[in-house]
């Protein structure tokens, strides 16, 4: 059971925070409607990181005695110290420009895709319908993403440069996201072939982006079992800052 | 308590509507997937969500509660399988929508026509996509290539 809530708990991290960073664009796109596809996408990914919290609040709550202060969406998301936060390191990096934005909301999209048709055949059935459900979305995100990577790889020389340097930012980040942690041991996902998969769709988006598939690189872990980046911290503490000045406030 | 009639239910949850497009109601959209009336007086909604993130949500399941404020034991559930789609909004609901403004849902999910989606002010067919991501979650942006109005395209889910 606790496996399990710590795989819900790295599903539903890794979509709230690069739902916050995407956020950050609120108000500042390069043009109106890009603006508003980004924040879109932050829309959903938070509405996905919501089923996932609430999922994993019902289990710690069955899974505790009575519990003093039951656990709730909310706490999960405002109340957990960084250490407790299980998500990947790539959407906890700073936003950066445009073209790094567009590459790793591409990056993470890819793997949602591939990862989530794995998980809507679950056994789980309640972990099935939230990954089914959120597949529908992620079709989108992948789509518009994967339309800017190839719209800047193979654009400008400006954009090009900043798409191979947006790539060498990020790329290194990206193993750790098929490095089972501990509590995936009994998942029931394939990471190797959820990785050959990735590669391989990857691999035709950055050619027809005019982009190079970088080298076998040394790939920063850490993140799922709660060791993160010095971003990390930064962006906790603006995302937590209302419960953890006023707690319990509400709107 | 007395065991409630579910065509009554029924009946007043036709009087929902969604907050964010007030002409079509829950059932237009497919959002209420049962009603359940217990001998025991109690009452089930069963509602799906249309998008995870959509706002709109909570306040649909409050307002149902609200709709049915003189009946006891409501309790209004969220299920999300089978996934939402487009597929279960009504033909009724496709025509508010279209005379509202809002170009309705055409084709099969996930799909977003590049061009030829229907202005829902002049009706002509020469329109071209805008972007993806319009004013809600729900919407697509086009803008018709005649009357140049840009309008709003209800996307397939």
């Amino acid at each position: 059971m606790q496996q399990l809530i710590n795989s819900l708990l790295h599903l539903a991290d890794n979509n709230l925070i690069l739902s916050q960073r995407n956020s950050e664009w609120c108000g500042h796109g390069p043009v109106l409607e890009q603006d508003i596809a980004i924040t879109n996408i932050s829309l959903d990914l938070l509405g996905q990181a919501r089923n996932w919290y609430q999922y994993a609040a019902t289990l710690i709550n069955q899974s505790t005695s009575q519990p003093i202060n039951p656990a709730t969406e909310d706490s999960l998301a405002y109340l957990r110290t960084e250490r407790e936060f299980k998500n990947c390191l790539l959407v906890e990096l700073p936003k950066g420009d445009w073209g790094q934005t567009v590459l790793r909301q591409y990056l993470y999209s890819q793997f949602q895709h591939v990862l989530y048709e794995q998980l809507q055949h679950h056994g789980d059935a309640q972990l099935a319908a939230i990954a089914a459900k959120a597949l529908k979305e992620i079709t989108y995100h992948l789509r518009w993403s994967s339309e800017w990577v190839v719209r800047l790889g193979d654009g400008t020389d400006e954009s090009h440069e900043r798409m191979l340097q947006a790539l060498e930012a990020l790329w290194c980040y990206t193993g750790e996201m098929f490095m089972p942690a501990e509590y995936e041991t009994n998942l029931g996902v394939d990471f190797n072939a959820l990785q050959h998969n990735w590669n391989q769709k990857v691999a035709a988006v950055l050619a027809e982006a005019t982009l190079p598939m970088p080298e076998k690189v040394f790939m920063h872990s850490g993140g799922k079992s709660g060791i993160h980046t010095e971003h990390m911290g930064f962006l906790l503490a603006e995302m937590q800052y209302l419960q953890r000045t006023y707690p319990g406030n509400e709107w | 308590m007395q065991q409630v009639n579910a065509d009554t239910i029924w009946q007043i949850l036709e009087t929902v509507t969604d907050p964010e497009i007030p002409v079509l109601t829950i059932q237009d959209l497919g959002i209420v997937r049962a009603v359940d009336c217990a001998e025991d007086g109690s009452i089930t909604i069963t509602i799906t969500p249309t998008y995870t993130g959509c706002p709109a949500m909570d306040m649909i399941a409050m307002n149902i509660r609200l709709a049915l404020a003189a009946y006891k034991n409501v309790t209004v559930k969220s299920v999300l399988s089978p996934a939402w789609t487009t597929d279960w909004m009504t033909e009724t609901g496709k025509a508010k929508l279209q005379q509202y403004g809002i170009a309705p849902p055409k084709g099969s999910a996930g799909h977003i026509p590049q061009d030829g989606v229907e202005c829902p002010q002049c009706h002509s067919t020469y329109t071209k996509l805008l972007s993806e991501f319009g004013s809600t979650a729900c919407k697509a942006l086009y803008q018709c290539q005649d009357c140049k109005e840009p309008f709003d395209y209800f996307k397939c889910h």
